[in-house]
């Protein structure tokens, strides 16, 4: 029997200052590169024309690039996709005030300049793929992403609230909101393109994430129920211990079909399979070195009135008969501290 | 014993229902003919998952009314009047299943699956609409000329299918709607006796059988094909009588349980058209309660029409947009001028409003401008199909390999349950009659990583509860009840992120969407439900099992 990090010890939660430090080290520059660069949003946001064309040569960007600039189409990216004789060629709006349709105008302007740059017919060039996106459509389909990232916000929110304690949701919530900040350095870091299907990957994400602090929150809930004795940093670590096979079995689960998606499933969905398998690792990280600490600091700032809440902050040894005063924080520091062996 | 039979008994209804939705069955498709480039229906059979543009090819266009030559106040009547026009050139497109909807107010979708020819398509939706009013063939001219033609069909080796005995009875059938149709039918009857006399039935007259009105015939759906193609020949259409032209309408009528398309025979020259008309009201007459459309002609428009009605009372007037005839023909009952009547009788207003949609549509042509494109090369979306697949396949196998070398014996027993969770979830996707788009294939693999979490956070319980000294039957129920919130929570979030994009999403993203939320109650089933099952079984035929294999 192969046994993964059974009865692990690890204590976690004394690494959590590292783990900050680290994160804050992927998130800051990340973020810094987004505020100057912003994301490279796909047409599908800004509106636009994308034109994916496979080459019966591998004819390179220049000789495409020539042939577009003979017919006056200058602002358009080429790149290789994929293969050596696909190409996608790609022309966002730039300014304000372009008139609905001008884009699939483009997209007809594209294909007459590769008809003459490289010859026309199948024999030479197929266009296997046209988007032109309006405006008005690339405006929309902004709102609604931002639509959907903010609902499930709201209603993961709930639902944590309405399965546990608010305490528990906000570090939830908060350590999701953490892998929604690393995810975005990470694609501006790799550069990818921010399609429909990665803000899809996003909310996966968000899903996923969510899930794997749930399972350990789950068996904090139910460890802080089954052993009265221990505080909140015990019990964390406890808890995550506990749930390490598992996690090292789920995420290796996951990320098997998320790498084979990666390799194996082709240009279009590569983004989509990158920012999944990203997201493993950041949601792994967070549940276990945001969330968790977080559950701790809130417990700190705001006690819980409750059985658990209360016992929490105590010294290990004391078992609490009666709930205690509400003062924030009162003389708990030492036992958030205090490093004890399960 | 019991309640392991009856979980057995459920899995297999379940696994029934699913398999039953995968088996192929015989899908309509309409399709080009490849002799007469004409639309036809035909029959195949196929897995009947709905395949999305992106996996098929095809072309997706969005279109709004143009307001760049001036504001259009309305703009959802006028995509309302689009829609119509778009829907008559439906067979123009050279696409097994058209979709054409409204989307919000303001907004039309067209989707052409397989499409090859987006600029042709696209000329044919932005093409401005022409509306006509014809006369029909009031003096029966193309049906005396039917024997003619049989006989040049038959002189060319045409033979009529064996539809004789049908026919006599179908005649009769519709002969009894009015004294003046029936004399009509047995005049019919008496031209098709005609035709027998040379000892066959007419190729062509067998397969239309008089309507109601003159010049109005029917043709059995399922024959439209052939008299599609017999029509459209040069010498059948040399015989047909000068000045007239056959137009196919858009009713479908059914009578004994087979359904009927009108053929119409008119004449070749409009009385008026679309351009002179000015508006159209449907209304419910409220004297007679019938149905009617109130139109109004410009002033030029008038004078024509009053010109053209005063010579053609009594007539009948077909409707024709984009050359198929709408609705039946009325009757012109006298002169009309600026302002006319179209009363539909009993029929309900949805009807009437329909006709008024079809004059306004010739009469206000609005111009669309396309405001998102796609088009997927066919080729493309074969390539994504099969890159798609071989993700995984490879990704499955993946998981396969580390279930059963992690969990043994009960990580078969997870890979058994997750085969079972990628036929439910392809039943569910082809029962609900979702489309499998190209980020759904993903979400397909994806789940599948995800699947077995429920069943690595069960087996991981079961470990921990042998570790602390628990009997195998016990550490079994334990481990499922404990892991059981755990699973729930999680499955029910990662349902609500879904839920939400399916909500928000659009087209491909709705369907990651889609397959990511049966995914997740497929799953649910599987890994608890089916497994646990297996389990049962497992200790029932291995009661003194000391070690279990997990």
């Amino acid at each position: 029997m192969i046994r993964l990090f059974a009865n692990a010890n690890y204590d976690f939660i004394r690494w959590r200052r590292w783990a900050y430090g680290l994160t804050a080290a992927i998130i800051i520059p990340g973020f810094a590169l987004f505020l100057v660069h912003g994301l490279n949003y796909s047409i599908e946001f800004t509106g636009g024309t994308l034109i994916q064309v496979q080459t019966k040569e591998a004819v390179g960007t220049e000789r495409i690039r020539s042939a577009l600039d003979a017919a006056g189409i200058r602002d358009a990216e080429i790149q290789q996709f994929g293969g050596p004789t696909e190409y996608k060629i790609q022309a966002r709006i730039a300014k304000e005030g372009v008139a609905e349709g001008s884009t699939e105008a483009t997209a007809a302007a594209v294909d007459s300049a590769l008809a003459r740059g490289l010859g026309s017919g199948p024999e030479h060039y197929t266009i296997v793929r046209t988007e032109a996106v309006g405006p008005k459509v690339g405006r929309e389909l902004q709102g609604k992403a931002f639509l959907a990232i903010f609902f499930s916000f709201i209603v993961t929110l709930v639902y944590l609230a309405f399965r546990f304690e608010w305490r528990f949701g906000l570090a939830a919530v908060l350590a999701t909101f953490h892998d929604i900040l690393t995810t975005i350095a990470f694609i501006r870091y790799l550069d990818l393109e921010v399609s429909l299907v990665v803000v899809g990957a996003v909310l996966t994400m968000v899903g996923y994430s969510l899930n794997d602090t749930i399972i350990i929150f789950d068996r904090v809930r139910e460890n802080l129920h089954k052993f009265r004795r221990q505080n909140l940093y015990e019990i964390l670590n406890l808890s995550i211990n506990e749930t390490l096979p598992r996690s090292v079995l789920t995420h290796g689960t996951t990320m098997a079909t998320t790498i084979a998606l990666v390799l194996l499933a082709g240009e279009v969905l590569r983004p989509f399979a990158l920012v999944m398998t990203f997201a493993i690792f950041t949601g792994t990280f967070s549940s276990i070195y945001i969330a968790a600490p977080l559950l701790m600091y809130i417990e700190k700032r705001w006690p819980g009135e409750d059985a658990r809440g209360a016992r929490v902050l105590r010294p290990p040894g004391s078992v609490p008969l009666n709930p205690p005063p509400a003062a924030p924080g009162g003389g708990g520091g030492s036992g958030v501290r205090s490093k004890a062996a399960v | 014993m019991r309640t392991i039979r009856s979980r057995l008994i459920a899995i297999g209804i379940l696994l029934a229902i699913a398999v039953w939705q995968l088996i192929p069955t015989n899908v309509t498709q309409r399709v080009r003919d490849a002799t007469t480039g004409r639309m036809k229906d035909t029959t195949i059979r196929r897995v009947p998952i709905n395949l999305g543009l992106d996996l098929q090819g095809g072309i997706h266009l969005a279109l709004e009314v143009d307001q760049s030559k001036g504001p259009v106040p309305d703009c959802a009547t006028a995509i309302q009047l689009a829609e119509k026009v778009v829907r008559t050139r439906i067979d123009e497109f050279g696409t097994t299943e058209p979709v054409v909807q409204i989307q919000g107010r303001c907004r039309l979708i067209v989707e052409l699956a397989g499409e090859k020819d987006p600029a042709r398509a696209k000329s044919i939706i932005q093409r401005t609409a022409f509306l006509e009013f014809r006369i029909t063939d009031m003096k029966n001219l193309f049906r005396d000329a039917l024997p003619e033609i049989d006989k040049a069909l038959r002189r060319a080796g045409v033979r009529a299918p064996g539809q004789r005995a049908a026919a006599a009875s179908v005649t009769q059938l519709f002969g009894t709607d009015t004294a003046k149709a029936k004399g009509k039918a047995q005049k019919g009857k008496a031209a098709a006796k005609d035709t027998t006399d040379l000892n066959a039935p007419g190729p062509l007259s067998s397969l239309l059988f008089q309507g109601q009105l003159p010049g109005e015939y029917l043709v059995p759906e399922e024959q439209v094909p052939v008299a599609e193609s017999l029509l459209a020949r040069p010498d059948v259409q040399r015989l047909i009588p000068r000045g007239l032209e056959l137009r196919w309408g858009t009713e479908v009528l059914s009578r004994a349980g087979r359904s009927y398309r009108t053929l119409y025979a008119g004449e070749d020259r409009p009385i008026i058209t679309g351009e002179y008309l000015q508006d159209a009201k449907a209304t419910r007459d409220p004297l007679t309660n019938q149905s009617v459309v109130n139109f109004t002609l410009s002033r030029a428009g008038g004078r024509i029409f009053e010109r053209e009605t005063g010579r053609h009372v009594n007539d009948y007037m077909a409707i024709i947009l984009d050359g198929r005839v709408q609705g039946q023909p009325p009757i012109i009952k006298s002169q009309i001028g600026q302002r006319g009547q179209i009363e539909l009788g009993a029929k309900p207003l949805q009807d009437a409003q329909d006709l008024a949609l079809v004059l306004k549509a010739g009469a206000l042509p609005a111009p669309l401008t396309i405001i998102e494109e796609r088009t997927i090369g066919p080729s493309l979306g074969q390539d994504s199909i099969r890159d798609g697949i071989h993700a995984g396949i490879v990704g499955i196998a993946l998981v396969v390999l580390i279930m059963v070398v992690y969990y043994r014996v009960s990580g078969l027993l997870a890979v058994a349950a997750l085969v079972l969770y990628v036929v439910f979830t392809l039943g569910g996707l082809a029962g609900f009659g979702f489309t499998l788009t190209l980020p759904g294939l993903a979400g397909l693999v994806l789940s599948v990583g995800i699947a077995v979490d429920a069943n690595v956070l069960i087996f991981e319980r079961i470990r921990e509860e042998l570790q602390h000294g628990k009997l195998v039957r016990t550490a079994v129920d334990e481990g499922f009840k404990h892991a059981m919130s755990a699973i729930i929570d999680s499955n029910v979030s990662t349902l609500l992120t879904a839920f939400i994009l399916w909500l928000v999403g659009t087209g491909p993203v709705q369907g990651f969407a889609i397959t990511l939320i049966i995914g997740i109650l497929a799953s649910f089933v599987t890994a608890v439900f089916v497994v646990r099952t297996f389990y049962m079984i497992w200790l029932d035929r291995r009661p003194d099992m000391a070690t279990l294999s997990v």
